[in-house]
């Protein structure tokens, strides 16, 4: 076995080093009944390098890959170009291979590029500071709810109807035993919702939960929200999944968001069917004692030289036990390399450059596809991402779709089964990496499946 | 100045050959200073080239909503960039460099043959809202691996969406709320003993559980009697680490189970560290009833400096209707499907919700998956016959030198665990950690866990070979008797690394954690 570099004469000299007469003299603690004889039946054996790839290739090779066809799937994970020394990067050994920062002294490396990162991932979302990154944007958006729970002392939280509904799911499950009230604002793609989320906040509140832009793609002022939500003593939790927005569209925080979460997935990760992915979480920096997940901070060493080191870990679960601020005890640490080095090959130049491609791309593709007879633009402010109505349901076109070659948007109905009216929607997001000919063949692909 | 030893492999420091002397740039030589990105980069630099410049105009309808200050983004061009990031991954410790005896976090060779497999793009470029006909190899990894997953724990069912180990204890203990809750029996009270990882008890926490310790005996494993004694009607469960973060296999474990069951409720098995024992014991036939299994640490997916780690749970019969969505399935006619909200069946109609916006951590699953097959079923009991092996030699190559508590209590498993007794006074564990740095070596796990006063928990793990642990053992016997002779130079360890000791205190005090200029 490759991998394993004992050899039986190795074994046999540590064996009689330990004065056990044969291995399982080192498994005695495991009482008879649970005590496996042999390889576990039923399971194959080792396999070579060669065989093993060849199964794997065998299984990639059944999925229907994104950049070699038409692809317009976004609704909070989306297909960006990714320059080839990102990945080269990220698979340096010194970075893959390594744990946790716990010795600051031989791990300046991921420290201070978690530093970086958190200082990006600040100003882009416009927040005094930020995290060292959570699981997902589904996790952080929870974590960002229990969060303002315990900066106002106050357990109802307003989630706007445009926030992901898997958000809203994993925020249901959470809530369920947490004891923390939902109040979820209706669903519907051209909601006022501003209006819903003033009209629902009362003493009680703790948070306003919006996505920004939504996830019918819909951009919008998050101004009046914050208003209504500090005049009630609540605080504003700004969600974004599809941070290259913020390279043309204002920041949440700049609108008086007081936590901004997000999923940064877009910059330097890529798709890998959902995960995993990497939670952004930034805030304003009176809340940092509240403030869940891993923390890089700058200090000097004993020679007075510039460092950095883990730090606040009397917030963490390894230090305070059942009064941890969460259970997390990790964070992404390789996917917010990926996103940080995609950003600094970016810098601000290029990322409002890929912002404004994608924007442009996303206009022309909505132009081509409400030019289909029966095809209407239900979301007019959008950024890369926008919702049309076709005149069925749209989730078997989709699939029909496929079959002609083209990954044509995610269905509302697959996102809200439990909701007939919003059956005919489709959201449509539109990337960099979208050319010309893809938007005709898909107008041409939906229009010949209308007709 | 070195020069080779007589051993001919080990080079020895020869001392009192001068200072070195102060150099311009401060570097030095191949170890080398790297300023931040907002020091060298350039709001108007950037790294990449796009195609359709033209058709960057701003629109008219974002109005109002235009970003208009300066985001304050540096750009690097890919040759700086390339540069910075690989001045930085110099300065870090890693498993590619040498043996990381980080107890309770499993650091063993990460095979690349699992990054190549990845990086296949009908893995990797693949939406997870893509119509489920397009993806059906992708549902097979998940389903391939987590049938694997069954098999060697002896469970009934697996959860794949948990992010990580963390997040599957979350999982198992939602599991059994639910699982209460459905039979009009809710619970307040989950008792973690006191070897447990600090994560169980911040888990039952948020759970909305109240937390009980149970005590420890003196050989180091759970105290049965007191457990037993604790029972009762208001006692959801019982969540234990095996084998545990003494690097001991808890005999007791299928008699704690029954008493539980008797009482009315569940065992949760913290599998974190499942590396021990895979191939050889299933949880399932000791009576756990949910355990996490960190994908990272038995199937070798690396860790990337703090994650993505992977946390799939197993669940018993009893728990396996509440497990979360989504799951995949495989029907008769070879076809899997993804089992969400709108398409369950009744046998997951009391699932207890969704944990994650997906279906989980994806890329650790073709990982994961890679590793198995190519080790498979005999392999794996190696994987654990190995680990186990070398952390007894590492025990008993020097519980001589450093103090070992539970030496005497048998065999270890896959860790060894030593104490800073008999270190001179004045010196600790941190010492000795550091001294390791100086050697060339990544420190191993310290003071944790909590139950042994200044815990050293070492973890070999199955990829180092006999003269790997034979080196590592002659420097941490070298380290250790220098702190037990006192030599005051220890405590300035390490000497020889990119930073001397840092401040922690001062991290914490005024805590600056973004860079802050006005220049950029």
């Amino acid at each position: 076995m490759r991998y394993l570099p004992l050899t039986n004469e190795d074994r046999s000299a540590m064996l009689d080093r330990i004065g056990a007469g044969s291995i399982d003299d080192l498994f005695v603690d495991v009482p008879e009944l649970a005590r496996l004889s042999g390889p576990i039946e039923g399971l194959p054996h080792h396999a070579s390098e060669m065989a093993v790839e060849r199964h794997m290739r065998g299984l990639a090779g059944r999925n229907l890959v994104a950049g070699e066809v038409p692809f317009f799937l976004g609704a909070g994970a989306y297909r960006h170009h990714v320059p080839a020394s990102v990945d080269h990067l990220i698979q340096r050994g010194e970075f893959l291979t390594a744990y946790t920062p716990y010795q600051p002294e031989i791990a300046q490396g991921t420290l201070q590029m978690l530093f970086e990162f958190q200082t990006q991932v600040a100003r882009l979302l416009g927040c005094d500071i930020a995290n060292a990154s959570m699981y997902d944007g589904s996790t952080a958006c929870w974590e960002a709810i229990g969060m303002a729970g315990r900066v106002t002392k106050r357990s109802k939280a307003v989630l706007a109807g445009g926030l992901h509904p898997h958000y809203v799911g994993v925020a249901r499950t959470m809530a369920k035993f947490t004891g923390d009230t939902l109040v979820e604002l209706p669903v519907a793609v051209d909601a006022d919702t501003a209006t819903a989320a003033s009209a629902a906040i009362d003493g009680e509140t703790s948070c306003v939960v919006v996505q920004y832009p939504d996830i019918f793609g819909n951009v919008f002022d998050l101004r009046p929200i914050a208003d209504a939500a500090h005049a009630a003593g609540a605080l504003l939790i700004a969600v974004v999944t599809e941070p290259v927005a913020l390279g043309l569209i204002e920041s949440p925080g700049a609108m008086g968001a007081d936590i901004v979460v997000g999923e940064g997935q877009s910059l330097g990760v890529g798709l890998q069917f959902g995960g995993p992915y990497v939670g952004l979480f930034a805030c304003k920096e009176k809340y940092v004692r509240q403030m869940p997940g891993r923390l890089c901070g700058e200090t000097v060493d004993a020679n007075g030289k510039r460092g950095f080191v883990l730090t606040l870990s009397t917030r963490e679960q390894h230090i305070r036990r059942e009064k941890a601020t969460s259970n997390i005890c990790t964070n992404s640490g390789l996917c917010a390399l990926a996103f940080s080095i995609h950003m600094t090959l970016l810098g601000e130049a290029g990322l409002r450059q890929l912002a404004a491609i994608n924007h442009a791309k996303a206009q022309a593709t909505a132009s081509a596809l409400t030019a289909i007879p029966g095809v209407t633009l239900r979301t007019p402010a959008f950024f890369n991402e926008f919702t049309v109505d076709l005149p069925d349901e749209a989730r078997p076109i989709v699939r029909a779709l496929a079959d002609k070659g083209v990954l044509g948007g995610v269905s509302l109905g697959r996102l809200y089964p439990e909701q007939p009216g919003l059956a005919n929607g489709l959201v449509v997001a539109v990337t960099e990496t979208v050319t010309d000919a893809d938007i005709t063949a898909f107008a041409t692909s939906l229009k010949e499946l209308l007709a | 100045m070195n020069k080779p030893n007589a051993a001919g492999w080990r080079p020895e420091m020869i001392a009192g050959e001068g200072e070195a002397p102060a150099t311009f740039t401060g570097n030095r030589a191949l170890m080398l200073e790297e300023p931040l990105i907002f020091e060298i980069g350039s709001t108007s630099r950037t790294g990449v080239d796009f195609e359709d410049k033209a058709a960057a105009a701003p629109s008219s309808v974002l109005g109002n909503l235009l970003r208009s200050d300066p985001i304050g983004l540096p750009g690097l061009s890919e040759a700086e960039t390339v540069r910075h990031y690989t001045r930085l991954s110099r300065q870090n410790y890693a498993i590619d460099l040498g043996l990381f005896p980080l107890g309770s976090c499993t650091m063993k060779h990460n095979p690349r043959l699992n990054e190549k497999m990845a990086r296949l793009p009908g893995f990797a470029d693949v939406h997870p809202l893509q119509p489920v006909d397009t993806v059906q190899g992708a549902l097979a990894v998940i389903h391939e691996l987590g049938e694997w997953l069954v098999k060697l724990t002896g469970m009934a069912a697996v959860a794949m969406s948990p992010k990580a180990g963390a997040h599957g204890e979350l999982c198992g203990i939602l599991a059994i709320r639910a699982a209460l809750e459905a039979r009009g029996d809710a619970r307040s009270v989950i008792l973690v003993p006191e070897s447990a990882h600090g994560t169980n008890p911040a888990t039952a926490a948020f759970a909305g559980y109240k937390v009980e310790d149970i005590p420890a005996t003196a050989d180091g494993r759970v105290d049965v009697d007191a457990l037993k004694a604790r029972l009762g009607p208001d006692v959801a469960g019982v969540m234990i680490t095996n084998p545990n973060t003494c690097g001991l296999f808890e005999r007791d474990l299928k008699t704690i189970a029954d008493a539980v069951h008797a009482a009315g409720g569940l065992v949760y098995c913290d599998g974190a560290n499942f590396n021990a024992i895979v191939g050889r014991v299933r949880p399932g036939d000791l009576g756990v009833d949910a355990m996490h299994i960190n994908l990272h640490k038995t199937f070798s997916t690396p860790h990337g400096g703090g994650g993505p780690g992977s946390g799939p749970v197993v669940f018993s019969e009893a728990l396996a209707p509440f497990a979360p969505l989504p799951f995949v399935e495989k029907t008769a006619d070879g076809r899997y499907h993804l089992v969400e909200e709108e398409t369950a069946g009744d046998h997951h109609g009391s699932a207890f919700g969704r944990m994650v916006a997906f279906h989980g951590q994806m890329g650790m699953f073709s990982r994961a998956l890679t590793y198995i097959l190519s080790h498979g079923a005999d392999g794996l009991r190696q994987v654990a016959e190995d680990a186990v092996l070398n952390a007894n030699y590492v025990l008993r190559s020097l519980e001589d030198v450093l103090d070992a508590p539970f030496a005497a209590s048998g065999p270890c498993m896959h860790e060894a665990l030593f104490s800073d007794n008999g270190l001179a006074e004045g010196f600790s564990t941190l010492d000795v950690a550091k001294g390791l740095i100086d050697e060339g070596y990544h420190p191993m796990t310290v003071y944790f866990p909590l139950v042994v006063h200044g815990a050293m928990l070492v973890e070999p793990t199955e990829t180092e070979s006999k003269a790997a642990l034979d080196q590592f053992i002659g420097a941490l016997r070298h380290v250790a008797e220098r702190a037990r002779a006192g030599e005051e130079a220890l405590k300035t360890a390490p000497h020889f690394a990119p930073r001397a000791r840092l401040d922690e205190t001062l991290a914490a005090r005024k805590p600056v954690l973004v860079w802050k200029d006005a220049t950029i």
